[in-house]
């Protein structure tokens, strides 16, 4: 393995870019979907069962399956790519961060209201620092989700260091396959700790009496 | 004639899917610099009543107005910057330092930097905050310091009008008790004009200038103040809320000073034994009051102790357990009555003068009255 490693260290290195791009660009599109959606469906109540219905469904459809329908439209493409990896994103972020606003306390809220704050004021002074744990911990889940799946999108040419696995599988080198699997699971692992490293620099008021968010 | 500060014209709220209205026709003027408390069993819609003041709740029907302006023609978010708001949890924002805290309706409404930083120390002196306080999060207080953060945090941009729903109900009897007395003192200076909801008949009693007594539908059963409240409930309902030793509470709200004290028996040390014997003679006690040369309280003695003295200096005369001062309430008098031997108050200004005397039938004489 150590003589892989030193072999393909500059492959390693471009598809471990790579992997973490199509990563970040599945969070951050993600993000821009799920949050107004949510602040929306946190509002209007009624919205937030077929909200989460539809994003529910996204969710269960096997990668693969979605990758072979929309490659007729799409092509081996990025765009192909980041439409699947964006849409396991949606059901975990908008539930974190509607949960995340259901947990501001009713009287922080109360008050806030009280004292003048414009309902605007209210999301992005109170609402949102408050709902934050919990939504950090949601695009922590997304981000480590999207990163097993990335591996998937080497079937359409992409797929950062998932090349490494399906060259592995289609030459039956398995330590090819295993190098692939084993930087990736490393990948999510550091990724995760950055994560709660971030939260608790973000959030120091929640870490003297233990705010736990959902993971 | 003065304008009321907060009046409520024939208004009425009605919730949605209930059949009672929760305020039904409510008329009530609050003075200005008043401290008035409703008070009434859950239910009653004292806390409805209040948060339409600052459109927390929409009235259905009528008008209020607050120093002169309809309510319902302001923009509801620049109306309650201007009024004060403390709820019973507080709801101190968990993730902003109390300083932070402090500083929220300052920084709404624009004061600068340096302007706010002095407010908040001159808060923090007001309230006797410490103020190493200021830069820790509302998590790691104590109950009895959030409630008093969040009291200042209402205060903070001066508002003329402050709205307090339960604000020290989330703590123990004792701390409230202080908080209670800590912001009546400071009110005392500020003259706030201040709604005050709370369901506690005592602490209405203490907070109090006037007390709106409330039946359901925020029907208004009395509006007075607090003594006569007790002297004179205006209904069944009244009296059934403010309860049972009536008379024990209206003792509280009367000083030693709003009534006449007794002469009653009292000797200086130079005086001779039978000087000292006439007096009680006189005042038909077994005892007299020894005051020094200034008439400063020194004690107390009985006939037996002077039989053999030559005059009153001589004996050495027993110490009051208890005294009471101009500013006691009768209700400290009557507790210092029956817990004494001689079975009277003694009655002292602020350096240990002696004033009088208090006896149980003086004190129930005003009960009664």
């Amino acid at each position: 393995m150590g003589e892989l490693l030193a072999k393909e260290r500059e492959e390693i290195f471009v598809k471990f870019l790579e992997h973490m791009n199509l990563t970040a660009i599945a969070i951050g599109i993600g993000l821009l979907i799920a949050f107004p959606l949510a602040v929306y469906a946190y509002r209007h109540k009624r919205f937030y069962g077929p909200l989460t219905g539809v994003s529910g469904l996204l969710y269960t459809i096997p990668s693969l399956a979605l990758f072979a329908f929309l490659t007729p439209y799409t092509g081996l493409t990025m765009v192909t790519a980041e439409i699947g990896l964006v849409s396991y994103t949606l059901l975990i972020l908008i539930r974190n961060i509607v949960s995340g606003l259901d947990g501001v306390p009713e009287d922080a809220r109360e008050s806030a209201l009280g004292m003048g704050l414009s309902p605007r004021q209210l999301l992005w002074q109170v609402e949102l620092p408050l709902a934050l744990p919990v939504i950090f911990a949601g695009i922590r889940l997304a981000t480590v989700t999207v990163i097993g799946l990335v591996t998937v999108t080497s079937l359409i040419t992409y797929g950062g260091l998932g090349a490494f696995i399906l060259e592995g599988i289609q030459k039956l080198d398995t330590s090819l396959s295993i190098l692939g699997g084993v930087l990736s699971l490393v990948l999510a692992v550091l990724v995760d700790a950055a994560f709660r490293r971030a939260e608790r620099i973000a959030t120091p008021w929640a870490q003297s009496h233990g705010v736990s968010g959902m993971t | 004639m003065s304008q009321a500060m907060i009046s409520f014209d024939r208004v009425s709220k009605r919730f949605s899917g209930t059949t009672d209205a929760a305020v039904e026709n409510l008329s009530l003027d609050i003075e200005r610099g008043e401290t008035v408390v409703l008070v009434g069993p859950s239910g009653c819609g004292k806390t409805t009543t209040m948060k339409m003041i600052n459109r927390l709740i929409e009235p259905s029907d009528g008008r209020i107005m607050v120093d002169g302006t309809d309510v319902l023609e302001q923009d509801p978010v620049r109306l309650r910057r201007g009024i004060g708001y403390v709820i019973q949890s507080i709801g101190l924002m968990p993730h902003r330092t109390v300083a932070e805290n402090i500083a929220t309706v300052p920084k709404l409404i624009g004061w600068d930097e340096s302007k706010i930083k002095s407010r908040i120390h001159a808060l923090v002196e007001v309230f006797e905050l410490d103020a190493n306080m200021l830069s820790r999060y509302p998590g790691e207080l104590s109950g009895g310091q959030r409630q008093r953060v969040g009291v200042a945090r209402a205060l903070a941009a001066d508002p003329p009008v402050m709205l307090m729903d339960e604000p020290f109900g989330a703590v123990d009897p004792i701390v409230r008790e202080r908080l209670q007395d800590q912001f009546r003192d400071i009110q005392k200076r500020l003259r706030k004009t201040i709604v005050f909801v709370t369901h506690d008949i005592d602490e209405a009693i203490k907070m109090a200038d006037r007390i709106v007594i409330l039946n359901k539908g925020a029907v208004i059963e009395q509006y007075d103040s607090p003594a006569e409240i007790l002297r004179n409930p205006a209904s069944d309902f009244v009296s059934r809320f403010v309860g049972a030793e009536r008379g024990l509470k209206r003792l509280a709200l009367v000083k030693v000073s709003d009534i006449d004290v007794e002469d009653g028996p009292v000797v200086r040390m130079s005086d001779s034994r039978e000087t000292a014997l006439q007096v009680m003679e006189d005042c038909a006690t077994p005892w007299a009051t020894v005051v020094d040369a200034d008439g400063r309280l020194h004690g107390w003695i009985d006939a037996a102790m002077l039989s053999g003295a030559s005059n009153v200096g001589s004996v050495a005369a027993r110490k009051f357990s208890a005294y009471v001062t101009a500013e006691s309430s009768l209700r400290n008098a009557l507790d210092s009555i029956v817990t004494s031997r001689t079975q009277v108050a003694v009655v002292a200004d602020e350096n240990d003068h002696y004033r009088g005397i208090l006896s149980l039938e003086r004190i129930s004489k005003e009960i009664i009255s």
